[in-house]
């Protein structure tokens, strides 16, 4: 049995520390600590609660637009306040675009790049994939860059900027666009789908959002060469090294429903375990500190009545992480829960035949940008000029308030109490801090912590390839975590 | 010729090492949007070779523990230090709040070693500038920026620090920073045509402090009548109702546009002075002026009371009907009369 420690964990938001317990040529056990901790929660206590759409987007450079999204969602339910449909497909927009900005830089910045590195030198593969994806000076990154950067003009448009805007209210958007304005941003996204059917898809969004099992996705990857784009390269390197095989947790995958319809959500909200989807119980959520550095609570606590007090020293914590459970159950999310809850036929086949594993976790990312697109393209058809986007309402007296959104990287909740028309409580869930958990009261692992056991280790490795991989295909966001 | 290589006609290549610690990362998502060039390129342009970035570069663990090493006891020579985020000195000054990940030693340590031995020393973001949103609240981490707390001189590296090329701490300051106001500092550094006297007396580059965020508004007109925006979403100008602190935050944020085209004012909502010092603690609530009998207390910078108020009394009451009724809506619906087709 030997230890390794691997940190700083780069290509992550945020800093990140995973120990490991090796036992002959895999890992045994896993243990992850998210180290920074800035104690949000307490910033925001006796804030107005209107100031959260200030401080909780600075929770996460990445995700801001999700934290962002949660708040308000909290902030309407406190006042009672219905958007006009203007005002939820313009928040839409600006929050898919963060999304797909974000799946793209993971995609091309975070997780590829590690297909590029010298262990796999020796791989007849190696050379196309470190010339394209080596991290900085492949092509990829030069190719990506500017199409990421010219897409999100969107946000210079709908949001100001991104990240940290305040267009986002919890009565709708501040910045009522213009029927030329909608023109320039379908302009935007058709160059946008131009670069993904070049590049990322080497097909239209309409082939990619159509495939709808694990064998039609390898057929449709085995009519081109993996050269002819980049999601196909992944799928022509994930087969070879059976990344399918690798990083299974819990299969137990959850999403609070992402995008708001009329009714309900673009994709649904609910929990798929079993092969079954059952409905989402927010009662069912608690947050557990046995083995985190917070004053210890003795027994899970619900997110209203959660409190988040810093102790560097107490004992057997390993994490500034809490530990989230629904029902005292680990659960995974991302954009494989989402897809999978949906009801997404090539995810949910993905599933019953490897679970969550890299593989899957990545496919479900890539081909969400493909709806994601035509989502974006829907809204800005149905937005109409000159109709309101915000509605004004009043925060007074008291609320029990939860926000419950989906960042990029899965489940986000905000529950806020309000006392005297001030913030008394607010708690934050967010996707890492689900997936990322260290182990609660019971000893049960988190998601991580529990794909990364049996992990293989080649001989002489410090930080392991799988474990990079493993890691990397949660997408974690470390900032978000602690928050 | 192989244009990477040192030479007398290629200057040396200046080494960048960026480290995160206090901060949301947001910095670095807001530098990804830099455009004509993306920032691939601006570096390259700007001679500069990044020896490690936590979110762009391929090494990680072990490796990036022994280049910091390295450049702690002198191997290899680091030309700029960017640091985003707070440095986190709690609880008690112990830095447990950030333990670098891997190295088992608070992160503010790290940054302490390396900026002693760093050429240049860069903060970016208001958060490695003066502590920023992370101090907000109590403070109770003990956030502080690099050579500020707050508005007070110190922070982490002390009030006279001055890094290797004998410069103090340059400070990006902003939540975010906008991509050109680093990408063109960090050019003019590896250039070795940066000064003091290209910094304000917070530390931040004159090349966007010397402007207001005012500059440039598309809301002037409604500003220069005193049409004001009652709610939110609303077009007019958003100083006496909503918290706009365009005429006092020192930024070119209405000149050089974000994401293409963008600006907070142009987004619908309130500059919140983000460049500045203790931003994040305002005394009010964010999005609301506040008054004393009737009048906002912020008056726009450089400008005598007496005279703002009497400017703008005289301007309320010649505002035009446009104005009055553009201002309150949240799409324009009277344009501008054209007076040669009226007479026509």
């Amino acid at each position: 049995m030997s230890r390794l420690v691997v940190g700083p964990f780069n290509r992550v938001e945020g800093d990140l520390e995973v120990k490991l317990e090796i036992s002959g040529n895999q890992v045994k056990e896993a243990r992850v600590n998210s180290p920074l901790y800035r104690g949000f929660e307490r910033i925001l206590r006796d804030k107005a609660p209107l100031d959260a759409l200030i401080y909780t987007p600075r929770i996460c450079g990445i995700c801001s637009v999700s934290q962002s999204m949660a708040a308000a969602e909290a902030l309407a339910q406190a006042q009672g306040l219905r958007l006009p449909p203007n005002g939820r497909i313009a928040n839409n927009i600006v929050h898919a675009a963060e999304n797909i900005a974000d799946h793209l830089s993971h995609f091309y910045l975070f997780f590829m790049p590690d297909f590029a590195r010298e262990v796999y030198a020796a791989y007849p593969w190696y050379a196309d994939a470190a010339e394209r994806f080596k991290a900085m000076t492949g092509t990829a990154a030069a190719d990506v860059l500017p199409a990421r950067a010219e897409f999100l003009h969107l946000m210079g448009i709908l949001a100001g900027k991104w990240p940290h805007t305040l267009s986002i209210r919890p009565g709708g958007s501040t910045r009522a666009v213009t029927a030329n304005e909608i023109a320039r941003m379908q302009a935007i996204v058709s160059g946008f789908r131009r670069f993904l059917q070049r590049f990322l898809f080497g097909d239209t969004l309409e082939r990619i959002s159509a495939v709808a099992s694990g064998e039609e996705l390898a057929a449709w990857a085995a009519e081109r060469p993996s050269s002819s784009s980049d999601f196909r390269h992944f799928l022509h390197l994930s087969a070879a090294l059976e990344l399918d095989k690798l990083g299974r947790a819990t299969d137990r995958f959850m999403s609070f429903g992402a995008y708001r319809a009329e009714e309900g959500h673009l994709f649904a909200r609910g929990v798929y375990e079993d092969g079954a989807i059952r409905p989402l119980v927010t009662a069912q959520i608690t947050e557990d500190v046995s083995n985190a550095w917070y004053v210890q609570d003795g027994q899970p606590m619900d997110p209203f009545s959660g409190r988040t007090e810093p102790d560097a020293d107490a004992p057997d914590a390993y994490s500034w992480c809490k530990a989230p459970r629904l029902g005292g159950k680990v659960m995974e999310v991302g954009a494989i829960a989402r897809q999978v809850v949906d009801g997404n036929p090539l995810i949910r086949d993905l599933v019953s035949q490897g679970g969550g594993n890299v593989h899957s976790r990545v496919v479900a990312r890539v081909t969400e940008i493909a709806h994601l697109v035509l989502a974006i393209e829907k809204w800005l058809r149905e937005i109409e000029p000159g109709k309101p986007f915000c509605v004004q309402g009043k925060i007074d007296g008291s609320a029990a308030v939860a926000g419950l959104t989906e960042a990029a990287r899965g489940s986000l909740g905000h529950w806020m109490l309000v006392e005297n028309g001030r913030i008394a409580n607010y708690q934050i869930i967010a996707p890492t801090t689900w997936n990322f958990s260290p182990r609660d009261m019971d000893g049960k692992p988190g998601a991580l912590e529990l794909a990364l056991e049996g992990a293989p280790v080649r001989k002489g490795e410090k930080e392991p390839v799988a474990v990079q991989h493993i890691v990397r295909s949660f997408d974690p966001c470390l900032v978000c975590t602690v928050h | 010729m192989n244009m990477r290589a040192d030479s007398p006609e290629q200057p040396r290549r200046r080494k960048l090492l960026w480290l995160q610690s206090g901060g949301c990362g947001g910095c670095t998502m807001s530098l990804l949007n830099a455009e004509g060039p993306d920032l691939l390129t601006a570096f390259e342009a700007a001679n500069i070779e990044v020896l490690w970035h936590p979110a762009l570069s391929e090494a990680t663990g072990s490796e990036v523990i022994s280049l910091m090493r390295d450049i702690v006891e002198g191997r290899v020579h680091l030309d700029i230090l960017c640091l985003e985020g707070s440095v986190m000195r709690g609880p008690n000054g112990t830095g447990k709040f950030h333990m670098m990940a891997g190295s088992g030693k608070p992160m503010m340590d790290w940054i302490a070693e390396l900026a002693r031995v760093a050429a240049n020393v860069v903060a970016v973001g208001n958060c490695a500038a003066y502590g920023g949103i992370t101090g907000a609240g109590g403070n109770e981490v003990e956030a502080c920026g690099l050579a500020y707390e707050g508005t007070q001189a110190g922070g982490l590296l002390g009030r006279d620090f001055r890094s290797g090329s004998g410069r103090p701490v340059v400070n990006i300051a902003g939540c975010p920073i906008h991509p050109g106001w680093l990408v063109e500092t960090l050019h003019q550094i590896s250039a070795d045509t940066y000064s003091r006297a290209d910094m304000d007396e917070w530390g931040r580059p004159l090349s966007y402090t010397m402007h207001l965020v005012h500059h440039g508004c598309s809301r002037n007109e409604f500003y220069e009548y005193k049409a004001s925006a009652e709610k939110l979403s609303d077009l007019g100008c958003m100083m006496e109702n909503l918290g706009c602190k365009g005429t006092l935050a020192r930024a070119d944020c209405n000149i050089r546009a974000w994401n293409g085209s963008g600006s907070c004012i142009d987004g619908g909502y309130p500059c919140i002075n983000c460049t500045s010092p203790t931003f994040e603690e305002p005394g009010h609530t964010f999005t609301e002026t506040p008054k004393i009998s009737g009048i906002p207390v912020g008056l726009p910078t450089d400008m005598p009371k007496a005279w703002f108020v009497a400017l703008a009394s005289l301007s309320k009451a010649a505002t035009p009907q446009r104005l009055r009724s553009n201002a309150t809506g949240d799409h324009l619906k009277v344009p501008p009369t054209d007076r040669t087709k009226v007479k026509s």
